[in-house]
């Protein structure tokens, strides 16, 4: 009992004075190196935390100043140079809502298929990566699929509904993964129970499964919203166009859309400096749009999960 | 109708609809191709492929070769990666393991939030912030450049890394790490060598689903990479991805003109890369899918 390793090797060994102080010593050495770890991944969601709070806060400093009533409720003039971005907004709320009108009945019937009837197997594996790579694929090649399909081959010309059915498809894996979430939270007992009482399959998804679902499903679809109204690139080509005087009419007119806007302007406008302060503006709508969505989606699950109690 | 009948009738039509995300795949699998093969009648594979320069709209002799558009997508991918894979895990084991419930419910939504900003303002953030900044404190001729694109797809790409991790440690079955604990071993070491070897699979999936997005990203690179077609060759040089070279261009391009085919073709390239790096991430994913603590 000489050396310090031997007593680490021994059975129980008699705790002497020079083996307690080693293992003090690496005891401190390790809560020393936990310490810095985990100060470490503290760090790195603070970064990610940051980073949202720089953009947004960084938007809404410089914004906030152009944003008012005239801003919102107007048409842009002068070139783009002036005016508001009323028929922005209304662009886009057409476009991601009748985008989530193309997606959420495909959607949410898809994922019922995928969790109500589909039993594990090579054709639902098949499914599955189809879902999981369109959901994968970038958003300017469902723009130019939209081009080369919707606004070409269908001939809709660059239009509400060639957008709505690129974004639609764009949305559809969003809304399977949530829709699917929502009908794995309704509880095994509740279609048991219906199936029990003589209740068929359908009856029991239509009456019971479904109507439990509901709040979850919807959830998706104001997440499905937020996304299709931020997108720029699969609109590019196929529904939004740099300005137009008119207002959309019907499904076949091509409209101006927030985030096509904040690009055009941006990058492409008579006076990219002068219009700077409209720029921040414009950013500022679409985040307010976008960001509420997401919080409303958030709340209402927050809610959800604390009614059923997990 | 006779019960059975209809019953049978209502799963088929369900069947049909989840069939849709198929088919909308394989259709644009369809019109790429249709209208991207095109190219190889004034372009050879190997031209198109390896050829250094892009001139489309080259009146004399137009050139088509994207090689430069491929590494610049190829730069702007790793230099993100380099600096969204740590962040991204990083977060996802603070959330998974060491947050409070009540940090959790605050961190997670930043997270998701993140997620859900628009490109285009996070390319508008990059074009009017960051690239004055580095001009100003690099002394560099351009802001738009690699390193800018790099650092803000960083940001696209790290929620979508942070929440797929997060998602495959919280799945690490509890018996493992109570047994772990329950063996002397202290708080880090278990997550260092049970917890995160056991979802390392789900990471790995993570972290290529979180690549797939940054190089399928277009407003941000379009707005902030340069637009430049060439080899990159530093990190503050301007460079022009293959998504950029697509958006910014297909406005311009006449229909079926030569230009336009080659645009179709960039994006089957596009794509295919895509495409290969979601079923390598579906095929980890359940290649090492965690079955219950039995498994491993």
């Amino acid at each position: 009992m000489t050396t310090p390793a031997s007593s680490a090797i021994a059975p129980a060994p008699p705790l002497r004075r020079v083996s307690l102080t080693i293992a003090q010593g690496r005891d401190i050495r390790r809560n020393g190196m936990e310490w810095f770890v985990f100060m470490l991944l503290r760090a790195a969601i603070l970064i990610v935390a940051a980073a949202l709070v720089i953009i947004v806060g960084f938007l809404v400093k410089n914004g906030i100043s152009v944003i008012n009533w005239q801003f919102l409720t107007e048409a842009p003039r002068n070139n783009m140079t002036e005016g508001g971005v009323w028929p922005c907004i209304v662009g886009t709320l057409l476009l991601s809502l009748g985008s989530m009108a193309v997606a959420l009945p495909l959607g949410v019937a898809s994922a019922i298929y995928l969790h109500e009837y589909a039993r594990p197997g090579t054709l639902m594996r098949v499914i599955r990566l189809g879902v999981n790579n369109l959901a994968g694929v970038p958003s300017v090649v469902f723009g130019l699929f939209g081009l080369g399909f919707f606004v070409t081959a269908m001939k809709l010309g660059v239009s509400l509904a060639a957008g709505w059915l690129t974004l639609g498809a764009l949305c559809l894996p969003v809304v399977i993964g949530t829709a699917e979430e929502a009908l794995r939270n309704v509880p095994a007992t509740y279609r048991e129970a219906s199936l029990a009482l003589g209740g068929t399959k359908w009856q029991t998804i239509w009456r019971v499964v479904l109507p439990s679902a509901l709040p979850g499903i919807l959830t998706g679809s104001i997440l499905g919203i937020g996304r299709a109204a931020g997108e720029t690139a699969a609109i590019m080509f196929t529904a939004a166009v740099f300005y137009t005087p008119k207002m959309p009419s019907s499904m076949f007119s091509d409209v101006m859309a927030l985030p096509y806007h904040i690009y055009v302007l941006a990058t492409a406008g008579t006076e990219i400096e002068k219009t700077r302060p409209l720029q921040y503006g414009t950013s500022l709508v679409l985040i307010a749009l976008v960001l509420g969505m997401n919080l409303a989606a958030i709340l209402l699950r927050a809610w959800l999960q604390k009614r059923h109690g997990h | 109708m006779h019960r059975r009948t209809k019953e049978a009738l209502i799963k088929q039509v369900f069947l049909a609809t989840a069939v849709t995300s198929l088919a909308i795949l394989a259709l644009i699998m369809i019109f790429l191709f249709m209208e991207g093969l095109p190219t190889f009648h004034f372009v050879s594979i190997k031209g198109f492929l390896g050829g250094l320069d892009w001139y489309p709209t080259d009146e004399a002799r137009p050139d088509y070769g994207i090689l430069p558009l491929i590494a610049a997508s190829g730069a702007v991918t790793t230099l993100s990666s380099l600096l969204a894979i740590p962040l991204g895990v990083m977060s996802a084991v603070y959330l998974a393991e060491i947050a409070n419930p009540k940090v959790r419910a605050i961190a997670k939504p930043v997270v998701e939030m993140l997620a859900s900003l628009p490109s285009v303002v996070i390319g508008f953030f990059g074009m009017v912030v960051l690239a004055p900044f580095l001009q100003d404190h690099f002394d560099i001729p351009v802001g738009l450049n690699l390193f800018n694109a790099s650092l803000m797809l960083a940001f696209m790409s790290v929620p979508t890394i942070a929440s797929v991790s997060e998602d495959a440690i919280y799945a690490v079955p509890r018996e493992l790490k109570e047994a772990s604990l329950a063996l002397g071993a202290t708080h880090l070491e278990t997550l260092l060598r049970v917890t995160i070897p056991a979802a390392l699979s789900g990471i790995g999936t993570a972290v290529i689903l979180g690549m797939s997005r940054a190089i399928g990203e277009t407003m941000v690179v379009l707005m902030v990479a340069g637009g430049a077609a060439v080899l990159p060759d530093s990190l503050f040089g301007p460079v022009r991805p293959m998504p950029a070279s697509i958006a910014a261009e297909m406005a311009e391009a006449p229909f079926r003109s030569n230009h336009y085919h080659a645009l179709f073709a960039i994006a089957m390239v596009l794509f295919v890369v895509t495409l290969g790096f979601n079923v390598l991430a579906d095929y980890i994913s359940h290649k090492h899918r965690q079955v219950g603590s039995a498994s491993l």
